[in-house]
């Protein structure tokens, strides 16, 4: 039967034989995709009197929105931290290769770096969508140089820089410029820190808290100033401590402004996370947990040396340390690989593990709309999985962009 | 007048949509000749959707060349509230078959002016060819679609405004709050649905009992609308053990005493009716 003209001419594509997640739990629904996103079938049936021009069987497996990495530094090689003079052909070159992941849009992540690094690198890549040649970019995640000497982890310290100019003309001067920039991790103890993070936010970019030594009171002011996130939970902070517990402490604090939501990212990669503090933090604030993999460049490498940043840093097994250390400086665990020990390891359900890796990231970057779930409107970037969570299948705006096996 | 006994619920659903399966098939529907199926909403109904839809799925029967006319819809409600009845025949049962969005009818209760709306179904029901097959349940009350205890037995597809009862018991499905439901709505009138060739009543619950009762053993009344069936030339009442509560004994073994007979109108057909 041909569908009704007047609204569109695009093919609709319909997956049948699925569970969905929606509304925060998986349900047999068939999905239906028209021009990239998704649609409502039941308007389509009694407003355009409309059908799918063609149906995928989904054998029985669970739909998925495309998991959204907001901290990953790099892969297969590719460090996004060093300053090549094509580093927009090693994003894609990862970004091609992370579809394999369930990932269907990203962050690429820069640590610590001099500012001719970031004058070179930021404007080489532009916010764009996904879709063959690779997952999305959402923007670059800064994470750095405005951090505590105290916490740096495996970032170099000599080009750790501090607000002493003001706020954001430091910011300004070190990164030249904050287009495509989707989100900076800093710490907020450092003086001129709050209205660099209100200036920040005003301009749209997530602010993060991490690599700090800050006392919880100081991280509730960030808060209350626009902060949203905080980068590695438990990595690169104070401790947590019964009569002050830091920024940790956000997540059960009662000063945060009344509607928002203070997300935290976790690698739960097995090594970065005991998996007793990743159930603490899961059951203090499950709403607010977000799955990134910190993956560096080793992530898809064999073992050996390899380099991060401005730093040599060397991979033994699951872990990657700063070379002659016992730092852990990032880790090579794939994103499908951190959802399905994330489930494992909290005992939490398969929606849950799926959303901390979907809805919670595109909650807190305020792309909720059109990324992250499977509502009516948003965009059809998804996944599909078998129950174990294995990725069987990728897509960006409706369409295959890879399958296993293939 | 049949009367089908049958045991609960489930059977009472199965045998329904076993009938409707049958009588579809059986008219061979094609291209050029669509089977009419009149339609009702609600909770009774829905074991019987869903047995249909297993129906469909099994490859034992296709919509593709059945056309629906629903009974009623509220009049006010958005069409995507999930109370309506669009959104009722959407979630239990068209999204879940072939049927095509063109050959569905339901009244809109959003019309500008509802009374046009009205008088274009009984339209689309005349240049359908009229109603093969109408389905319906009934209310406590013995009202059959929105026709309250007083509706005239001769009306015809109109706004009505609901009766107290209907609107209280209606609340539930509108977080309690009586100010939230819908106090009118657009139905086929009693006339519309005896125009039919053929009606079948589901009637399940002992809280229907005395409904049924005054349907079968009582006198036509526009107290009872569903007892205008009565004079309906081919009726089928289909009802659980407990909604026969208030019936005579002797109208219950009467009844019971043809099952055997009845249950043939429900045996599986053979294959090469499937094939349209």
């Amino acid at each position: 039967m041909p569908t009704n003209k007047s609204v569109s001419d695009a093919p609709i594509t319909q997956f049948i034989n699925c569970r969905i997640l929606r509304d925060h739990r998986l349900q047999r629904e068939d999905l239906w995709v028209r021009e990239g996103m998704i649609l409502d079938p039941e308007k389509l049936f009694f407003d355009e009197q409309g059908y799918a021009d063609k149906h995928v069987d989904c054998g029985g497996s669970i739909i998925a929105p495309g998991f959204i990495d907001v901290q990953i530094n790099g892969g297969y090689g590719i460090d996004f931290s060093q300053a090549s003079e094509d580093i927009s052909s090693g994003i894609t070159f990862v970004a091609k290769k992370i579809l394999e992941h369930g990932v269907t849009s990203f962050c690429p992540t820069l640590v610590t770096s001099p500012p001719s690094v970031y004058h070179k690198v930021l404007p080489q890549v532009k916010v764009h969508n996904g879709g063959r040649h690779g997952a999305g970019v959402l923007g670059f995640h800064l994470e750095g140089p405005f951090i505590s000497v105290e916490k740096k982890g495996a970032h170099p310290e000599r080009y750790l820089r501090t607000f002493n100019s003001g706020g954001i003309e430091d910011v300004m001067v070190a990164y030249g410029s904050l287009d495509n920039v989707a989100m900076v991790t800093l710490a907020p103890e450092l003086s001129n820190s709050q209205s660099v993070v209100k200036e920040l936010c005003q301009r749209g970019i997530t602010v993060s808290l991490g690599h700090s030594v800050a006392n919880l009171s100081q991280a509730e002011e960030a808060v209350q100033h626009g902060a949203s996130f905080i980068t590695h939970l438990f990595n690169a902070m104070l401790p947590f401590h019964h009569r002050d517990p830091g920024i940790v402490g956000l997540l059960t604090s009662d000063q945060i402004p009344a509607g928002r939501t203070v997300y935290y990212g976790m690698i739960a990669d097995g090594i970065h996370t005991n998996p007793a503090a990743l159930r603490i933090a899961h059951r203090a604030h499950p709403s607010g947990l977000v799955l990134v993999t910190d993956a560096i460049t080793a992530m898809g490498l064999p073992p050996g040396r390899h380099t991060l940043g401005q730093q040599v840093i060397e991979i033994q097994g699951f872990h990657a340390y700063v070379a002659g250390t016992k730092t852990l400086c990032g880790s090579i665990a794939t994103m499908d690989t951190c959802v399905r020990h994330f489930k494992e390891a909290s005992g939490c359900s398969v929606e849950e593990a799926l959303e901390a890796a979907s809805l919670h990231p595109a909650q807190f970057l305020g792309i909720s709309q059109r990324k992250g779930n499977l509502d009516y409107g948003s965009d059809a970037d998804l996944i599909q999985l078998d129950d174990a969570l294995t990725v069987k299948a990728t897509y960006i705006s409706g369409e295959e962009v890879w399958r296993k096996g293939l | 007048m049949k009367l089908i006994i049958l045991n609960d619920y489930d059977q009472v659903s199965e045998w329904a949509a076993k009938y409707i399966r049958n009588r579809i098939l059986l008219f061979r529907p094609g291209p050029d000749r669509y089977f009419t199926l009149g339609l009702p909403t609600g909770s009774t109904p829905l074991g019987c959707y869903k047995k249909l839809i297993e129906y469909y799925k099994n490859g034992e029967i296709s919509f593709q060349y059945v056309k629906t006319f629903n009974m009623d819809e509220y009049v006010g409600l958005p069409r995507d509230h999930p109370e309506s009845y669009h959104s009722f025949m959407w979630n239990n049962f068209f999204k879940h078959v072939d049927i095509k969005a063109e050959n569905t009818h339901i009244l809109d209760g959003n019309a500008a002016d509802l009374q046009a709306e009205c008088e274009a179904f009984e339209e689309k029901i005349t240049a359908a060819g009229g109603i093969e097959l109408f389905v319906g349940g009934i209310g406590p009350d013995g009202h059959i679609a929105f026709n309250e205890p007083g509706s005239s037995l001769v009306s015809r597809t109109r706004v009505k405004t609901l009766a107290k009862d209907t609107i209280m018991a209606n609340a539930r499905f509108f977080d309690g709050d009586l100010s939230k439901v819908p106090t009118m709505a657009l139905t086929v009138g009693v006339g519309t649905v005896m125009d039919a060739k053929e009606v079948m009543i589901l009637i399940t619950g002992a809280h229907k009992a005395f409904a049924l009762y005054k349907a079968i053993e009582e006198g036509v009344n526009h107290m009872w609308t569903v007892s205008a069936f009565q004079q309906h030339r081919q009726t089928v009442f289909v009802c659980d053990e407990d909604a026969t509560l208030e019936l005579r004994v002797k109208t219950v073994k009467y009844f019971k005493g043809m099952m055997y007979v009845h249950n043939k109108l429900v045996e599986q057909l053979p294959p090469q009716l499937k094939n349209n």
